[in-house]
C-alpha cells in the first residue's frame, strides 16, 4: 500500500519534471546495488553502490558537467550538551540546546570541490552540504555561542563516521556514466534513508532525482527491539527468563561434565 | 582500555555482534572475555562482580544507562544457581531475607524516581559514575587498609582474628522481631535500612549488592557468617529483578543479547576462578581484590577530573 503510494508520488514528481528536463535536455537514470539494508545480528555495516547515467537528447553542452549525490539518514531531534567545570573540580554537562533536525546519518559525493560543483545559492536550495542539512531550533538565551552545538553535531558525527564529506569521490566517465561508494557504519539508525543525485552545470542543477534505501532491522534484531518499546513488560520478564535459563543452563552443564 | 578494545575487534571483524538496545556493533569475543574475566574475578573472591562489570562496559562503549540495566538483568542470572545452592543447604534466613526485601524493594523504587529525573536532565552518566567513585573509593580503601591489618596480625600473632561485633546500638532500636535461623532478636529497623540502601544502589549502579550487604550483616545485624551468602543472594535477586523490569518498562535499556553474552562467559570463567581462589590465601586475595577496585575507581575518576577530549556529547531529543 506504502509502496504503491510512493510510486505514484514518483510518477507524479516525473511528470511535473517533464517540462524541465524536455528544456534542460539532460536526465539522471539512476541504479543501486541494493535498496535496503537489514540490520541483522552479524550486521557490522554496509556499502553501497550507486551508479547511474545521464541521458540526453541534445548534444554535450560545453559547460562542465558534475554530479552530487547525497544519502541521508531519518532526521531526529537531538539534544548537544556541553560540559564545563563543575566546581572547579569535575567536568559535568552544563548548557544544552536542541538541534531540531539533525540527519542521524549524512554522506555528500562529489565529482570535484563543492565550491566549484555547487553555487552557495543552489547548495543552500537543495540543502546539499552538511551544515546546510542541519537545523538548529532552541537555542536557549543564556546559550550565546548555539553555533557551537551544532558544529559539535556535526564534529562527533563526523569522528563516528556517520557525517561524510567524499569530494571528488564520484567517477564520471565520458560525461555519462558515474559511479561512487557509500560506507555506511555499524552504528546506524534505522529509517528510510534519502538518495539524491543532482547533475550541475556551472554550479547550477540541471536535473535531479531521489530514491530511498531502507535500513531496517530485521529477524531477532527486530522482533527484540520492537518488543521492548511495546510490550516493555512483557520483555522484561522475557528477558529475566531467558537470562535465568542461560545462567543455570551454562552451570548444570558445567557440573554434569565435572562429574564425568 | 582502548587499544584492548582495538586489538579485541581486530581479532576477527566476522563476530560482531549488532545489539538490539544499545544500537551498536560490538565484538562478541570482546563480550565473552569480559563476562569471563569478571566471572573468573567473582569465583575467585565469592563477589558478585556487577560492580566491575558495569564500569567495564562504560569503558568499551556501552551507554551508561544500558550497561547499568543489563547488568541488573545479568545479576538475577548469574545469582540463581548461588541461591539454588544454598536453599539446599537450609542457609537462607527467609525471614531476614524478606525483611531485606522489603527494604530493597523501596530502596529500588527510590532509586529509580533518582535515575529518571536526572535521566531527564542529562545528568545520568555522572550519577552513576560518581556512585561508583565514592563507593568503590570507600569500599576499596576499607579493604585494602583491612586486609593490611590482618596480615601484620596474623604475622604478629598468628593466631586468627574474630570478627568485632557493634551490636550496641542496634539494641536499643524499637520493633523488635526474633530471627530464628540467624538465631536473632532485633528491631527491624537496621535490615529495612541496609535493604533500602542497597535497594537504590541496585538502580543506580546496576551491581547486586553483596558489596555492601554482607559487611553490614555482620559487622550491623551481627547475623552469623553461614547464613550470610544464601540470605544476600535472596534478597539480590528479588531485588535486581524488580530493578531489570523498572529499567525495562521506564528506560527500555534492558539488552538481552548483551545479558546472554556476558552470563555465558561469566559462568565459565566463575568455574576457573572458583578453582584459583581456593589455592590462594584469604588476605592475598582480599588486598588483590581492593586494589582492582581501587583500580577502576581510580579510572572513573580521572574521566571525571581530566577535561574530556570531547566537551559536547549528544543525546536523544525532546523533553
Amino acid at each position: 500500500m506504502a509502496r504503491g503510494g510512493i510510486r505514484m508520488r514518483y510518477l507524479l514528481a516525473y511528470l511535473l519534471m517533464l517540462p524541465g528536463l524536455l528544456m534542460a535536455g539532460e536526465e539522471v537514470v539512476l541504479g543501486l546495488s541494493k535498496d535496503h539494508v537489514s540490520i541483522t545480528t552479524a550486521f557490522d555495516g554496509s556499502e553501497i553502490l550507486i551508479f547511474g547515467a545521464v541521458k540526453r537528447e541534445t548534444p554535450v553542452p560545453e559547460s562542465e558537467l558534475h554530479v552530487v549525490i547525497t544519502v541521508a539518514g531519518p532526521s531526529h531531534p537531538i539534544t548537544v550538551r556541553r560540559k564545563d567545570k563543575w566546581l572547579g573540580l569535575i567536568w559535568v554537562n552544563n548548557a544544552a540546546v536542541e538541534v531540531d533536525l539533525a540527519p542521524t546519518f549524512y554522506a555528500v559525493a562529489t565529482t570535484g570541490p563543492m565550491a566549484e560543483v555547487l553555487s552557495v545559492t543552489e547548495n543552500l536550495r537543495h540543502k546539499v552540504s552538511i551544515e546546510n542539512a542541519i537545523r538548529l531550533v532552541g537555542a536557549p538565551d543564556d546559550v550565546g555561542d548555539s553555533v557551537v552545538f551544532s558544529e559539535a553535531v556535526i564534529r562527533i558525527r563526523r569522528n563516528s563516521g556517520l557525517y561524510q564529506e567524499l569530494e571528488g569521490q564520484v567517477a564520471l566517465d565520458q560525461q555519462t556514466l558515474f559511479r561512487t561508494a557509500i560506507k555506511m557504519p555499524a552504528n546506524l539508525t534505522e529509517g528510510d534513508y534519502t538518495t539524491r543525485i543532482f547533475l550541475t552545470r556551472g554550479g547550477k542543477v540541471v536535473s535531479s532525482q531521489e530514491t530511498t534505501i531502507e535500513v531496517r532491522k530485521v529477524g531477532l534484531e527486530r522482533w527484540l527491539f520492537t518488543m521492548s518499546r511495546q510490550k516493555p513488560a512483557l520483555y522484561g520478564l522475557m528477558s529475566l527468563a531467558i537470562a535465568i535459563a542461560a545462567g543455570w543452563g551454562a552451570s548444570a552443564a558445567f557440573q554434569l561434565a565435572r562429574r564425568d | 582500555m582502548a587499544g584492548c578494545k582495538d586489538f579485541l575487534t581486530g581479532l576477527d571483524e566476522h563476530m560482531q555482534i549488532y545489539l538490539p538496545i544499545a544500537e551498536m556493533s560490538v565484538n562478541a569475543f570482546l563480550l565473552l572475555g569480559l563476562g569471563g574475566l569478571v566471572g573468573v574475578l567473582s569465583g575467585m573472591f565469592g563477589v558478585g562482580g556487577g560492580f566491575l562489570m558495569t564500569p567495564l562496559l562504560f569503558f568499551i562503549g556501552i551507554p551508561p544507562a544500558v550497561a547499568v540495566a543489563t547488568e541488573a538483568n545479568q545479576i538475577v542470572a548469574s545469582s540463581f544457581s548461588g541461591v539454588l545452592a544454598h536453599f539446599r543447604r537450609r542457609t537462607v534466613d527467609f525471614k531476614m531475607g524478606t525483611v531485606l526485601l522489603i527494604g530493597g524493594l523501596i530502596g529500588a523504587a527510590l532509586g529509580i524516581v533518582l535515575f529518571n529525573y536526572l535521566k531527564s536532565l542529562g545528568q545520568v552518566d555522572l550519577l552513576v559514575k560518581l556512585f561508583y567513585v565514592v563507593f568503590l573509593g570507600v569500599v576499596g580503601g576499607l579493604m585494602f587498609i583491612e586486609s593490611l591489618n590482618t596480615i601484620r596480625k596474623t604475622r604478629k600473632s598468628g593466631g586468627v582474628i574474630k570478627a568485632r561485633r557493634q551490636r550496641s546500638w542496634v539494641q536499643t532500636l524499637p520493633f523488635k522481631m526474633r530471627f530464628r535461623t540467624s538465631q536473632l532478636y532485633i528491631s527491624v529497623i537496621p535490615p529495612i535500612v541496609v535493604g533500602i540502601l542497597v535497594g537504590i544502589l541496585a538502580a543506580i549502579m546496576g551491581v547486586g549488592g553483596g558489596f555492601i550487604m554482607v559487611p553490614a550483616m555482620i559487622y550491623i545485624l551481627g547475623m552469623p557468617t553461614k547464613v550470610v551468602v544464601g540470605t544476600s543472594l535472596f534478597q539480590i535477586i528479588f531485588v535486581t529483578a524488580f530493578t531489570t523490569m523498572l529499567h525495562a518498562t521506564t528506560n527500555f535499556t534492558v539488552d538481552i543479547v548483551l545479558a546472554v553474552l556476558l552470563l555465558v562467559g561469566g559462568v565459565i570463567g566463575a568455574q576457573f576462578g572458583t578453582k584459583i581462589g581456593l589455592k590462594m590465601k584469604a588476605e592475598n586475595l582480599r588486598i588483590l581484590l581492593a586494589i582492582m577496585v581501587l583500580a577502576v575507581c581510580g579510572k572513573l575518576a580521572l574521566d571525571l577530573l581530566l577535561q574530556p577530549s570531547e566537551l559536547f556529547s549528544l543525546g536523544a531529543g525532546g523533553h
